[in-house]
């Protein structure tokens, strides 16, 4: 795919200007930065820092659930400045589920994704030298960053029954409306306004990216899968996010102003809140995925020296999900009391989409067919996703059965279906990701051992803490309860193990990162061999300031 | 069909309220004729005759007037372990008693369920074959091939026609789910509130009354699951179609029980019906299945099955009319004229469609 040799001269941090790039100093470089790779970087140390967060959320509910009854509530409210009281406790819990939520699809997956490596290596892949606009790319990055901080900060002031807003990252109407007195969901609110609003122009800084920045020769149908990926990730984000926001801001103007787009009593209701939100929500879980499906792409292609099977295929199956994405958005409220008629429409079509995931599925399979496969880190991570994913998937298969779904919505059947993708898919991706670029980004190679010791811990440990959840739900268990009959007991507390084990892993993991670089070895341009054959390995590792001042040619 | 928003059921709810709230026994003059104009056209006095051994029935004497039914006191059910609860360690769905809940549970176990698992293998089996087969020591030189016209149409194809196959039985199931309610079809008013659920018979003159959770205390001593036993029980007979009408009073709640394979939303504004016969004696619990505030995980709902003379002196003891005012109608004919001149022998028939098409729709 590259024939190229342009490897701009490199650039040392503290090198003297260009005449006319110099390289910044600190401040300016990390906190007006418009070069796509310090921002790539920025937006991974924030995914980071709040997975961080949304992870010890998680730890604490995987602590209090561990057992039956309510142990550990009413004094972490007291902690974070709220009555210790059984209230505020139980306030706290729905406080807990609703921020986890919100932080790790706003916070934490979507910047890794998209901020993150969309930044770093799409105009690495397609030949550019920056992003198209890199002032907007610029303040995409600190809006997240004030999103994240107003959302944080939404746990600190009332809402409701305690502190902080108790929503569930739904926000469903009319618990987010008249259910919830006190500024906390308001916050909540601003802060998906902002994170929302960084998306938007985040996606447009892409499109426009990689419809006119590509290098001579890069037509759409040669661009690497992950450029395919980000394509068709801004694209969904830039049809779901607006609907978000105009039902968001309905929720403000009912909480604040006395309209009554989602009350019944006014001639609302609330069920279009779900519809809005939903025409966002389930977009929103794709615009989670399709780029981990780019990043596991490019690896798996990358270890089996082989070019991606199908490629034609595996890009038109990424459209076609994004495009069947919008159309199936009811399957989330199948128990809200629509039409059979519907929900016989929302089943078929949500089916529909299991064909072009399966057609991914194989793909990658086939693309390892008649390779010559190694497995270094992220290829033992890739393998990984596409079987967790083929897992998450097939249950996704089950719930979309509307009439199956009445037993197992809002159950955690339904908890471990989305965490087996999220979890176990995106996030597998991700830490894929990273560890195959990690060389590239740093200019270091990460310690091998550690790696695999990383995915063996944290495969054990997501599916003890995920499988279980199965059961409890086919059991019956419904979600978000901070408290559950003892029937329930036993696979909680190996659930919770799950999550001990995985955070281990989680640890490996920083150990990791932090050991390579003080000590990782140098790493090559190129470290990964001939299977690497996307534009970003011709370049230095870690890439000069600015590159591809002359254009990379692709024949 | 389901999502009922029309004018009729909020009035006919708003009808079946105050008729409970009446009580069955003296207000029967006021309230029935409500009822009669919500339900349908026929304003005619014939369900009036209900109130005449409505009262037998009703206020203090109420056991001994029961009497004909044999079995006349009622005692709350112990529920059978292991049923219509979670089971310890338990990986399947609860036993179904109803016959969705076991055509859904054959649906799920006899295809889903292996479906679901030989994808998930055989996924499994193909990475781990080319783990072997094409890792770089077995296979050093890399085949060229990308794509392959034949394969790519085979994958397509074949999930296409599983799904088509899984299709048949989902979309039945569904039909199925949907089917109207029968006529002589129990009408149940559910409500839900933060943070209990309030339950109303119209048809059998039982007002809305509570069901709240008992605490681990009262639940250990009744010999029941903490956090699903509750105080006040809906109690239906054994094998009787059972017909919920469910909204929200504040917030959304959602109606569930696992054992009957049956959950619907309560949204405030909107009156959701579903439907389930539960064909075994028992009690059934389910839990609140839609985040509705602190409280969310302390509403649960617990279905008492009881046969059908036992649930008639449940609703005796309720103050209400186990016949309900449809079937009364028949069976009461004859003193109707005595009562009240008007109704004549037409008013009768008339009535008991009056109100069949109330409770259906």
């Amino acid at each position: 795919m590259t024939d190229i040799a342009a490897t701009a001269p490199a650039h040392g941090h503290a090198d003297h200007a260009h005449d006319d790039h110099d390289t910044p100093g600190f401040f300016v470089r990390w906190f007006m930065s418009t070069n796509h790779k310090d921002i790539g970087t920025l937006y991974l140390i924030f995914a980071i820092v709040a997975g961080i967060v949304g992870g010890v959320l998680s730890g604490m509910m995987r602590l209090e659930l561990a057992e039956p009854g309510v142990q550990y509530l009413g004094g972490w409210a007291q902690m974070l400045g709220g009555a210790g009281d059984e209230v505020a406790g139980k306030h706290f819990w729905n406080v807990m589920i609703t921020a986890h939520g919100l932080i790790m699809v706003f916070f934490m997956v979507m910047p890794a994704m998209i901020g993150g490596f969309g930044n770093w290596f799409v105009p690495l892949m397609i030949g550019a030298p920056d992003m198209a606009f890199p002032r907007m790319n610029n303040i995409s990055f600190w809006l997240t960053f004030v999103a994240f901080i107003m959302l944080v900060g939404s746990m600190f002031v009332p809402g409701g029954s305690g502190l902080g807003a108790g929503t569930g990252w739904t926000v469903y109407a009319p618990l987010s409306t008249s259910g919830s007195a006190g500024p906390a969901v308001d916050m909540a609110i601003f802060s998906l306004h902002l994170a929302g609003a960084a998306s938007i122009l985040g996606a447009i800084n892409f499109i426009t990216t990689i419809f006119n920045m590509r290098a001579p020769g890069m037509t759409l149908h040669k661009m690497p899968l992950f450029v395919w990926s980000v394509l068709v990730t801004a694209f969904l984000l830039l049809l779901a996010l607006p609907v978000l926001a105009a039902a968001i801001t309905m929720l403000l103007t009912d909480r604040n102003f006395g309209t009554t787009f989602y009350d019944a009593a006014g001639g609302g209701d609330p069920v279009l809140y779900q519809h809005l939100f939903w025409f966002f929500g389930h977009p929103e879980v794709y615009i989670m995925i399709l780029p981990g499906f780019g990043i596991v792409s490019q690896i798996i292609s990358t270890f089996s020296r082989k070019p991606v099977f199908g490629y034609l295929g595996m890009a038109y199956a990424m459209v076609a999900i994004g495009v069947v994405g919008f159309i199936v958005w009811a399957h989330h409220m199948f128990t809200v009391g629509m039409s059979v008629n519907l929900k016989m429409y929302f089943t078929a079509a949500t089916m529909v989409i299991a064909v072009p995931t399966g057609i991914k599925i194989f793909s990658w399979i086939a693309t390892m067919w008649g390779g010559s496969m190694s497995f270094k880190t992220p290829m033992v991570w890739s393998l990984g996703f596409i079987f967790m994913f083929t897992v998450g998937g097939v249950t996704g298969v089950v719930l979309a059965n509307g009439g199956v779904d009445t037993a197992l919505h809002d159950t955690y059947y339904v908890v471990a279906h989305f965490h087996y993708v999220l979890s176990l898919g995106a996030v597998f991706s991700l830490f894929a990701g990273f560890y195959y670029w990690f060389p590239k980004m740093s200019g270091r190679m990460y310690s091998e051992f550690l790696g695999q010791l990383h995915f063996w811990i944290f495969f054990i440990g997501v599916n003890v803490l995920f499988f279980p959840q199965h059961f409890l739900g086919q059991q019956g268990m419904p979600r978000r309860y901070p408290d559950y009959p003892d029937a329930y007991a036993f696979w909680h507390l190996i659930s919770s193990y799950g999550y001990v084990i995985m955070g281990v892993g989680v640890l490996i993991f920083f150990a990791n990162i932090l050991w390579s670089l003080a000590a990782g070895k140098k790493a090559a341009d190129n470290p990964w061999g001939e299977g690497a054959t996307t534009l970003e390995w011709t370049l230095s590792s870690p890439p000069p300031f600015h590159q591809f001042n002359e254009l990379p040619r692709i024949a | 069909m389901k999502s009922l928003k029309t004018p009729v059921i909020k009035v006919l709810m708003a009808a079946a309220l105050s008729l409970g709230a009446a009580g069955a026994g003296q207000a029967q003059t006021a309230t029935a004729p409500a009822e009669a104009p919500a339900a349908t056209v026929a304003a005619n006095p014939g369900p009036v005759v209900a109130p005449v051994e409505a009262p037998a029935a009703t206020p203090v004497p109420a056991t001994e007037a029961a009497a004909p039914a044999g079995d006349a006191t009622y005692v709350p059910m112990k529920p059978t372990p292991g049923v219509g609860q979670p089971v310890d360690r338990g990986i399947d769905f609860q036993q179904q008693v109803s016959p969705i809940g076991e055509q859904a549970y054959w649906f799920n176990h006899v295809m889903l369920l292996p479906i679901i698992t030989f994808i998930s293998l055989f996924v499994l089996g193909l990475l781990l074959w080319a783990i072997v087969r094409y890792r770089a020591k077995a296979n050093p030189v890399p085949s060229k091939t990308t794509h392959n016209t034949f394969i790519e149409i085979i994958w397509t194809a074949i999930p296409v026609l599983i799904l088509a196959v899984i299709a048949v039985p989902s979309i039945r199931l569904l039909a199925a789910q949907y089917e109207p309610p029968k006529k002589d079809a129990l009408t149940i008013k559910v409500t839900g509130y933060q943070w209990y659920w309030g339950y109303a018979y119209p048809d059998q003159g039982i007002g809305e009354y509570v069901s709240k959770m008992l605490t681990k205390e009262q639940a250990d001593a009744a010999g029941e699951p903490h956090q699903l036993a509750v105080d006040n029980r809906m109690v239906v007979p054994v094998g009787r179609q059972v017909k919920l009408i469910i909204t929200g009073a504040d917030v959304i709640h959602s109606f569930a029980v696992p054992a009957f394979w049956t959950k619907m939303d309560a949204v405030p504004g909107r009156a959701n019906e579903t439907t389930f016969t539960a064909n075994k004696v028992g009690v059934y619990y389910g839990q609140c299945s839609e985040l509705c505030g602190v409280d969310h995980g302390y509403m649960p709902i617990a279905v008492e099955v009881l046969p059908v003379d036992k649930w008639e002196a449940w609703v005796r003891s309720k103050g209400g009319n186990p016949a309900g005012p449809a079937v009364e109608t028949a069976a009461a004919a004859v003193p109707a004229p005595a009562a009240i001149p008007a109704a004549t022998t037409e008013s009768a028939p008339a009535a008991a469609p009056a109100a069949a098409p109330a409770a259906k729709n």
